[in-house]
């Protein structure tokens, strides 16, 4: 059948247009996400892999333990995170794909921070506002079940290659449980203890701030571990438009039908996976 | 007494529609269409229908009803947590419902503190950032809120907690905790919205108990919403009775019980213990002719009782003080004997009571004799009132005259 409809085109227009008046902006935004990517890459580099295994092992121990760190009830709780961070990174480091992890990290703790610092007020703002809500909604959905690969495109035409463009689509596709569960969360709140702030006086902003986020707080963290998980299942696409790290030597192993290299890559992220998600999940848990 | 005390909170023809076309439903009311007609013609619902009572400062004012009464709708009026339609609310001299949202804010952090059926506490903070919460809010350096919430904390009786958190502690301790929060304020008006009735009923007495206790110190003006007119009648000191947003009656227990002015009222107060409410100054009849100790000799007080038709009379002295009893039968022999006083036959181990004896403590004294129940001025000693016996039993049987007569005709006949 013959086309009629050529809904692509006014997409096409329409990113034309974004690329062509607003150029300044794409390089300024492009400088701004090489130079965190790049600064923090770097001082990650810097400090030696046994300090920064200490640092890593000591913060998944904390992360499951809190205040019982010091206790045998703790080590109890904690061991086994604990033994799983330090057998998980040096198996990364000796296999040698250290540096390859580390840039896979910095890619998604930039990518998960600038979808929260859109994704939480955004939550915020569904959560309080009934026409938000409906307005934001169908686009989440619409920005979590399109193929991800489909976002590259426009990353490539604002960015060119390279990582800022692996960090904004990153982004696109792992900002929805940010928002998603912030909303949530503060929906969840219960009625009556926000009634309670209201009746001693407090202004709407003391009752956002003083109750609502921090009884909010747990879902809002479950929120972030996803957002990182996103973040994660998306760097071998990245690698496609430049990404450097874990994602990349995946993505080069496909294409040399390397079935080692491509092992290997892959149960780093695996693993780094695993450290992230327990992490975060454990801070989540927490009262 | 009532007269001279100062009103704190007065509330006029206040209500409060739900529902989306509030003023047609409110023109309808006026016109005094029923609120099933209203529900019907603008799918609102009448909340609380043109209520109107005062609240004297420093009293207990509890507004009771069952559930949907519009009692708990009522309270949130006071510090427009709802919004009432229409009607006024004073507090002090100002009209609360015409304040802007700055000033609403002052009185909520300042004048009124409320205490919640489900405590509203924060779980995420500790025993004493809960009670130092209103005082967070009105923005209040951490120390010295955290010193006031300490002193309320001790008032409610929580010394030693202050770390804890609200999880860790039952129901009771966590409306302490919902208690403190409210006295750390130190607000003018307490709002209480059915504090107690999620309680187990053991510690729901007990805090009961306390509160009164508290308020013996504290003396604040609290609107107390409930269910449970045992409760109501227990902590207020006057009570208002709510019906379908109406309120229906206003007055003190003894007065809504003796005298209810609705069949609604009426039903409800039937299953209360009487005996614990009702007092010898309802009871007492006060129309009475008494003997004069020096002035009336055996001759006079005989001419007395047979004008007003008795054989007992009380007698006072010359101040006034209530002394005892004469009998007919005794004054006639001492007439006889041609005595010239009635000292000889005046019985003085009568027992005497003040007007706030209830019915409970006022039953026994008649078990070991039959004289009326005297009624005294507790400065004076002034006889005031006579409590019968037969009014006592018609009393705590709720029998009327009719059935004791008949009761007592048919015990002869046996």
């Amino acid at each position: 059948m013959e086309k009629k409809i050529h809904l692509g085109q006014f997409i096409e227009k329409g990113i034309n247009a974004l690329e062509e008046n607003f150029s300044s902006f794409w390089a300024a935004l492009d400088t701004g996400v090489s130079w965190t990517v790049d600064n923090v890459n770097n001082f990650l580099l810097s400090v030696p892999f046994p300090v920064l295994l200490i640092v890593l092992a000591g913060i998944a121990y904390y992360a499951k333990t809190g205040r019982k760190f010091f206790t045998m009830g703790g080590l109890r709780k904690g061991a086994g995170l604990l033994t799983f961070v330090v057998l998980g990174l040096l198996l990364l480091y000796y296999m040698g794909y250290w540096n390859e992890a580390i840039q896979t990290t910095t890619l998604v703790m930039v990518a998960t921070i600038i979808a929260l610092i859109f994704g939480i007020p955004l939550g915020i703002l569904a959560a309080k506002n009934h026409t938000a809500d409906v307005i934001i909604r169908p686009i989440l959905d619409f920005m979590q079940t399109m193929p991800a690969f489909v976002y590259l495109i426009p990353a490539i035409f604002f960015f060119s290659v390279g990582n800022t463009p692996g960090v904004f689509a990153t982004v696109i596709f792992s900002l929805p449980p940010a928002v998603r569960l912030t909303s949530l969360g503060i929906k969840n709140v219960q009625k009556d203890v926000i009634e309670a702030g209201r009746a001693f006086g407090a202004k709407d902003s003391q009752i956002l701030f003083k109750i609502q986020l921090p009884l909010a707080l747990p879902t809002i963290l479950a929120g972030v571990n996803q957002v990182i998980l996103l973040a994660l299942s998306m760097v071998v696409i990245a690698s496609m438009v430049g990404a450097r790290g874990l994602g990349s030597i995946v993505y080069q192993s496909i294409q040399q039908n390397d079935i080692a290299k491509g092992f290997e890559s892959g149960l780093g992220i695996v693993i780094l996976a695993i450290i992230l998600d327990r992490i975060t999940q454990s801070f989540a848990n927490k009262k | 007494m009532t007269e001279t005390r100062k009103i704190k909170l007065k509330v006029e023809d206040l209500t409060l529609i739900f529902g989306k076309r509030k003023k047609d439903a409110l023109a309808l009311l006026e016109k005094g269409v029923s609120k099933e007609e209203i529900l019907k013609r603008t799918k609102c619902t009448i909340g609380v229908n043109r209520a109107s009572f005062e609240v004297y400062e420093g009293e207990v004012f509890v507004i009771m009803g069952l559930s949907g009464s519009g009692k708990s709708t009522l309270i949130r009026c006071l510090n427009r947590l709802n919004e009432p339609t229409s009607g006024k609310v004073f507090f002090k001299d100002y009209d609360i419902t015409r304040e802007s949202n700055k000033e609403l804010l002052t009185t909520r952090r300042t004048e009124m503190s409320m205490v919640f059926q489900k405590f509203g506490l924060l779980p995420h903070r500790t025993v004493l950032e809960n009670a130092a919460f209103g005082l967070e809010i009105r923005n209040e350096p951490k120390e010295e809120r955290e010193e006031k919430a300490r002193i309320a904390l001790e008032t409610v009786g929580l010394k030693g907690y202050e770390a804890q958190y609200p999880a860790e502690m039952s129901g009771g301790m966590q409306q302490r905790i919902g208690l403190a929060r409210a006295l750390a304020n130190d607000p003018e008006v307490l709002l209480m919205d059915e504090a107690f009735s999620a309680l187990d009923p053991l510690i729901k007495s007990d805090m009961q108990d306390e509160l009164l206790q508290i308020q013996n110190k504290v003396h604040k003006t609290i609107v107390f919403i409930t269910h449970d007119l045992d409760e109501a009648i227990k902590i207020g000191d006057r009570i208002a009775i709510m019906k379908d947003g109406i309120v229906e009656q206003i007055g003190t227990a003894e007065e809504i019980l003796t005298n209810p002015a609705s069949d609604y009222v009426k039903a409800f107060v039937e299953k209360v213990d009487r005996k614990t409410i009702i007092t010898a100054e309802t009871l007492m009849f006060e129309k009475f002719t008494l003997v004069k100790y020096k002035k009336d000799g055996p001759k006079g007080a005989i001419r007395k009782m047979r004008t007003a038709g008795v054989d007992i009379l009380p007698v006072e002295d010359e101040d006034m003080k209530f002394l005892g009893y004469v009998r007919l039968k005794n004054m006639l022999e001492l007439e006889k004997k041609g005595e010239k006083s009635i000292e000889k036959d005046l019985i003085t181990e009568v027992p005497s009571i003040y007007k706030n004896y209830t019915v409970e403590e006022m039953l026994p004294l008649i078990t070991n004799n039959w004289y009326p129940l005297a009624v005294v001025a507790e400065e004076t000693g002034k006889l005031i009132g006579l409590v019968t016996q037969t009014s006592l039993i018609i009393e705590a049987t709720r029998f009327d005259k009719n059935e004791v007569s008949e009761l007592n005709k048919q015990a002869k006949e046996i």
